[in-house]
């Protein structure tokens, strides 16, 4: 060891070793290596970028629905962002039966003031879209399932949601997401 | 690898001397699967399968990359072109119909070519990492399959993108964006349309490589035989070609004789009507179900309908379905006995016809609607599989008591081995 130091030491000196066994070779490799490798995973990026949702995709899409025509019972499917919305005009007794559960007791607890307007609880507004894995549930159109709860049942994997569209029974771990939305009049609502 | 006594390539065409010392190719071929491969001589039929899936690759390449030709991976017009194939290409309707049957015709041979492989433990050592190689290839073979049914962009199409697509968002804190990056939108639409396409068009050829790398594997040690026994003389062999040509010939024959029959007479017993339906957004399909050769694990998926411990349901129906192949990876050390033939394992045997039985049953619960009467099977059913892995097999191979095994192959066959004994 120390004769292999020795030989560095008087040889190298004056070509491309210093003191410490380390060549200016060594230090160009690793330099080289370091920078090719950052531009690599820096080229990683657009690859990777390229695959989320494009601008046009992206640009903020908002739905207005005027909800003068929808009776204390009925509900009707607008679209979102691609995706269907549920607007749904709830009976009073719909509107007990959500509030007669103890949220505590529930998988995801919420209760029906959380999730509607301050005076406007009789107003279900909520994505159309199960939890679980995305199916539209039923429940919404005229003479659909509504479940066991009277709310909406998806029939993908038979998750059940109650009148506050909460989940209730099956696979989905949610209840059903409330999209923003703001009432615009009182018949107006915009939603996004 | 080869064995001492193989056949050696010897072209004398001087053409064939030529080709040989520049480019070996043919050499290449001989010993892989020509008459230079020394493979035993007692395989039965169940060996046809790997040769059937490799027939089953080529097959749906070829009607692939046509389709392609007359195809437009564009959500306008999908379902559009999908429907000009069948009724205005010339021979379009054969072709979409051959490749449609043949994914199915690929996924029968592929569960057979796998349940082969349990009974005989063809997974054991030497072989792990052939059997590990198998597995990456079934994974490939599941993504493809499920991209390519995007495609005619039908109800089922796009409701199965979503479904699917939705499993990655069970995922914790990451699973949203991951759901959005994969699909390109906030749900399927033309980017994730336009991706499926191009990935369903470049995953065949990812397989065609790790086919390769799995016949190179198996090259090494040789196949393996009915009997568990390794060769140990030039007796137990007979050579690939033309012995096990001619078997494998045959074989096609009879699968090809099957293929047609579905295919010309029941194109559409295996596909579901609502996929004739353009997609639409706004409404599912009240019944929605995955292609066939996916029920096992759909059944697994929706086993799970309470939380489990702090594990939201959701995320532990996910685990489980992935689980229930990657448990597969651990096989080759979760059955330890030293005994590879279910011939020789009486009590391993038993077991083997359970797990077949437990497949059906979880495939044809997953076929089912999402009753509570066909949940409650596919608990039952899902706990067993897992249970058949990591507690039966290695279970069964510690306290089993295995039969006698032949001294050789050739004792197998003939009943004495004049060459060693």
């Amino acid at each position: 060891m120390a004769d292999v130091l020795k030989a560095e030491g008087t040889d190298g000196a004056g070509a491309d070793a210093s003191h410490d066994g380390v060549r200016r070779r060594d230090f160009i490799h690793i330099a080289a290596v370091s920078f090719a490798g950052v531009g690599g995973i820096a080229t990683l990026y657009p690859l990777i970028s390229q695959m989320s949702a494009s601008a046009d995709v992206l640009a903020e899409s908002s739905t207005e629905i005027d909800v003068s025509a929808i009776a204390p019972g009925q509900a009707v499917k607008a679209m979102f962002r691609k995706q269907p919305v549920f607007v749904r005009n709830l009976t009073p007794a719909e509107i007990a039966a959500a509030d007669a559960v103890d949220p505590k007791t529930l998988r995801d607890p919420q209760t029906l003031e959380q999730r509607t307007k301050t005076g406007k609880t009789n107003w279900l507004i909520t994505m159309g879209v199960c939890t679980h894995l995305g199916c539209v549930p039923l429940g919404a159109g005229q003479g659909e399932v509504k479940g066991e709860f009277g709310g909406y049942f998806c029939p993908c994997h038979g998750s059940v949601y109650d009148t506050a569209a909460r989940i209730r029974k099956g696979p989905a771990p949610k209840n059903l997401e409330v999209p923003p939305y703001e009432f615009t009049s009182d018949t107006v609502v915009k939603i996004g | 690898m080869s064995f001492p006594w193989a056949n050696q390539y010897k072209p004398t065409h001087p053409l064939m001397v030529y080709l040989d010392e520049k480019l070996p190719l043919p050499r290449f071929v001989y010993n892989a699967i020509g008459g230079g491969y020394p493979v035993p001589r007692n395989l039965n039929y169940a060996w046809n399968f790997g040769v059937l899936a490799g027939f089953c690759l080529v097959l749906q390449i070829v009607t692939g990359v046509i389709l392609a030709m007359h195809y437009a991976a564009n959500a306008g017009v999908a379902f559009d072109s999908v429907e000009h194939i069948m009724r205005d290409v010339n021979w379009g309707w054969m072709l979409r119909y051959a490749h449609a049957n043949g994914a199915s015709a690929f996924f029968v041979v592929v569960y057979i070519h796998i349940f082969r492989g349990f009974f005989y433990s063809s997974y054991k050592a030497p072989r792990e990492m052939i059997w590990l190689l198998g597995v990456v290839i079934f994974l490939l073979m599941m993504a493809t399959a499920f991209m390519g049914y995007v495609l005619p962009w039908g109800q089922m199409s796009f409701w199965g993108a979503k479904v699917i697509t939705g499993l990655f968002s069970a995922i914790p804190l990451v699973g949203e964006p991951l759901q959005q990056w994969l699909l390109g939108g906030f749900a399927p639409d033309n980017a994730a349309l336009n991706r499926f396409f191009s990935l369903h068009f470049l995953l065949p050829f990812v397989i065609a490589g790790v086919i390769i790398l799995h016949i190179w594997a198996l090259h090494i040690p040789g196949s393996s035989n009915p009997t568990g026994v390794e060769i140990k003389s030039e007796s137990d062999t007979v050579p690939f070609h033309p012995y096990y040509t001619a078997k494998d010939g045959f074989g096609l024959g009879v699968f090809l004789l099957i293929y047609c029959t579905v295919l010309f007479f029941f194109p559409n017993a295996l596909g579901h009507p609502d996929n004739y339906i353009p997609a639409n957004s706004m409404s599912t399909p009240a019944h929605i179900v995955p292609e066939w050769y996916f029920w096992p694990f759909y059944a697994i998926l929706r086993a799970f309908t309470a939380d489990f411990f702090f594990i939201p349901a959701k995320l532990m129906g996910v685990l489980a379905m992935f689980s229930a192949i990657l448990v597969w990876f651990f096989l080759p050390w979760l059955d330890t006995s030293p005994v590879r033939s279910g011939h020789y394992r009486p009590l391993f045997r038993k077991f083997w016809y359970l797990l077949v039985i437990d497949t059906l049953i979880l495939g044809y619960c997953g076929g089912s609607p999402a009753e509570t009467k066909y949940v409650l099977i596919s608990q039952i059913a899902a706990a067993y599989y897992f249970l058949h892995f990591l507690v039966i097999l290695p279970i069964v191979s510690s306290i089993e008591k295995p039969l006698p095994l032949p001294f050789s192959i050739t004792e197998a066959v003939l009943g004495t081995d004049a060459a060693t004994a």
